[in-house]
């Protein structure tokens, strides 16, 4: 209760009460549209997706290949010195099975996000994407595999020009 | 102050419309090496760094997670302030004057351009009840405001149009000032009514740009090449209810330039500061800034271009061309008027330069539709 002796009572309310309109409340759907400038490092990233190849940059202070590539090396603070294209194969760094969707529905088929080091760039250094042709329970740190591209007609430039990647 | 805090390097893109050649984090960190080269530092002896920057302006939440890469800040501490630059810097400034800390990075940066839905993304800063449901443009907001300054300042649509005008024009002297163009008051005045009185010249344009500070301690600062100390600072918020709150004064502007004003030992601003960075948006908005920061007494703000203009404060105020030479960017808007003053105070600026500018006082407005304002007072002497 404040002081100025307006009173701040609760009453517990039921999804019924907002289905009858029983309570006062607005709803609002946002439009809230971006289109990001990709920049040096992603344009050249994803361009390489559409021609199916995987680039990294190489900074050799710090001896290191990263992919995602990036123009700055972001520990010793200089441009990075090289492109490097590196293979479409690689290991699981860690992964995650997935029985529910974003909105918490049951999934039939679960859904297997990984991070896959990639063969060529430095240790621990890999991309994000999903793991499929695998039963879930046969996946484990470690595991060898290969991209599966989408038919070159069909890439866009996009992450998803990879489909996903399948042990091998 | 109890502990002195110095502007010891600032680095920048150029303000463009549109910056499709670099993403965010490349122009960040483009201009962050500009900053540390003239700083003479690494950014591994930063201490701390700030970040100004708004989520729904970026699209991504969380935002402050994206940007020490860009900055050299990877592993050290690192917040966001999710307001316009200038209450960055006095973040990052209180940082230091806590005797905690000696070197301190702010960045700011705007990528206006990638903004789809401009209008809806300001929508969302209305109250969600009450206000957005009308559903209009929220830029009326200024038509609402300059109304109500015109008529309590006996300030005519002629004297606004002189403003901007005036700031477009010289904005054309400014290699920083994309927008810059010789245009005469009476094509403001026949410009087309969008939200009137606002018209289509009186609107902000936007650009890209990102902005690096380095902020050093007194102990640093006074071992590197002209450092520009910081003499005065405050920023200020008003009661945002568009119902309720004062159309007619900046009155966040007043208080934060009070104080400054006070920490600076400044009594006669219009005498003692040789150059102003301040927010002209729409054009009324300088007027009214103007006499918030005691430059003008109220009303008077208008006299600026009267014949006799004895202090030159036509020529003091918004040498850059203003927000609406430079355009509108979003948090970094402040930041692109705080290098503007140091620049004047380093004896930088070309065909703009005030002669022996020693004082100078930056100032912004967090935009529509706030009542928030932060100022800076800076000095190239202690
Ligand atoms: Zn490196």
């Amino acid at each position: 209760m404040l002081e100025t002796g307006i009173r701040l009572h609760g009453t517990a309310l039921e999804e019924e009460d907002f289905k009858t309109h029983r309570v006062f409340y607005t709803t609002d759907i946002p439009k809230l549209q971006y289109a990001w400038d990709c920049g040096v490092a992603m344009g050249h990233y994803l361009k390489g997706l559409k021609q199916g190849k995987l680039l990294g940059t190489y900074c050799k202070k710090c001896k290191r290949t990263v992919i995602p590539p990036r123009v700055f090396c972001e520990l010793c603070f200089r441009n990075m010195d090289k492109w490097v294209e590196l293979k479409d194969t690689g290991i699981v760094n860690t992964f995650s099975i997935c029985y529910v969707t974003w909105d918490m529905k049951k999934l039939i088929y679960p859904e297997i996000p990984a991070v896959i080091e990639i063969d060529g760039a430095s240790k621990g250094k890999g991309i994000l994407h999903l793991l499929a042709e695998v039963d879930p329970k046969q996946v484990k740190l470690g595991m060898k595999v290969k991209a599966v591209w989408k038919p070159k007609s069909e890439r866009e430039g996009s992450i998803l020009d990879i489909k996903y990647f399948k042990p091998i | 102050m109890n502990q002195n805090v110095a502007i010891i390097g600032i680095g920048y893109t150029v303000p463009k419309p549109k910056t499709p050649e670099v993403s965010y984090k490349e122009m960040t960190y483009l201009a962050a090496q500009m900053a540390y080269k003239e700083a003479k530092i690494s950014p591994k002896e930063v201490e701390s760094f700030v970040t100004a920057a708004e989520d729904l302006h970026e699209g991504t939440s969380i935002f402050d997670e994206y940007t020490p890469d860009q900055l050299g800040a990877v592993q050290k501490p690192m917040h966001t302030v999710s307001g316009d630059g200038i209450q960055g810097i006095i973040a990052a400034a209180l940082q230091i004057m806590t005797g905690a800390f000696d070197l301190i990075v702010v960045e700011g940066h705007s990528k206006a351009s990638n903004i789809v839905t401009p209008t809806y993304v300001l929508n969302y800063a209305l109250d969600p009840v009450i206000n957005r449901p009308l559903n209009i443009n929220p830029h009326y907001i200024a038509g609402l405001e300059m109304r109500a300054y015109m008529q309590d300042s006996k300030t005519s649509e002629e004297d606004v149009a002189n403003v901007v005008a005036h700031n477009l024009t010289r904005a054309a002297l400014n290699k920083l000032a994309p927008y810059g163009a010789k245009i005469s008051p009476k094509k403001v005045l026949s410009s087309e009514p969008l939200f009137e009185p606002i018209r289509k010249l009186h609107m902000p344009q936007t650009s890209d740009a990102a902005y690096v500070v380095v902020l050093a301690s007194e102990r640093i600062a006074k071992k590197k090449v002209k450092p520009v100390w910081i003499s005065g600072m405050s920023f200020c918020s008003d009661s945002p209810t568009l119902e309720t709150r004062d159309w007619t004064t900046s009155i966040s502007t007043q208080i934060a330039a009070e104080k400054a004003y006070q920490q600076a030992g400044i009594k006669n601003p219009a005498a003692e500061i040789d150059v102003f960075e301040i927010d002209d948006s729409f054009g009324y908005k300088q007027l009214q800034h103007l006499e918030a920061l005691k430059v003008y007494e109220k009303g008077k703000a208008k006299n600026i271009f009267e014949n006799g203009d004895k202090q030159k404060l036509s020529t003091r105020v918004n040498p850059s061309g203003g927000t609406l030479g430079v355009g509108w960017m979003h948090e970094a808007t402040g930041l692109h008027k705080v290098l503007e003053v140091v620049s004047q105070l380093k004896g930088k600026k070309g065909k703009a330069q005030i002669k022996k500018a020693k004082v100078g006082l930056a100032q912004a407005w967090r935009g529509l539709p706030t009542t928030t304002c932060a100022v800076v007072i800076l000095k190239n002497q202690k």
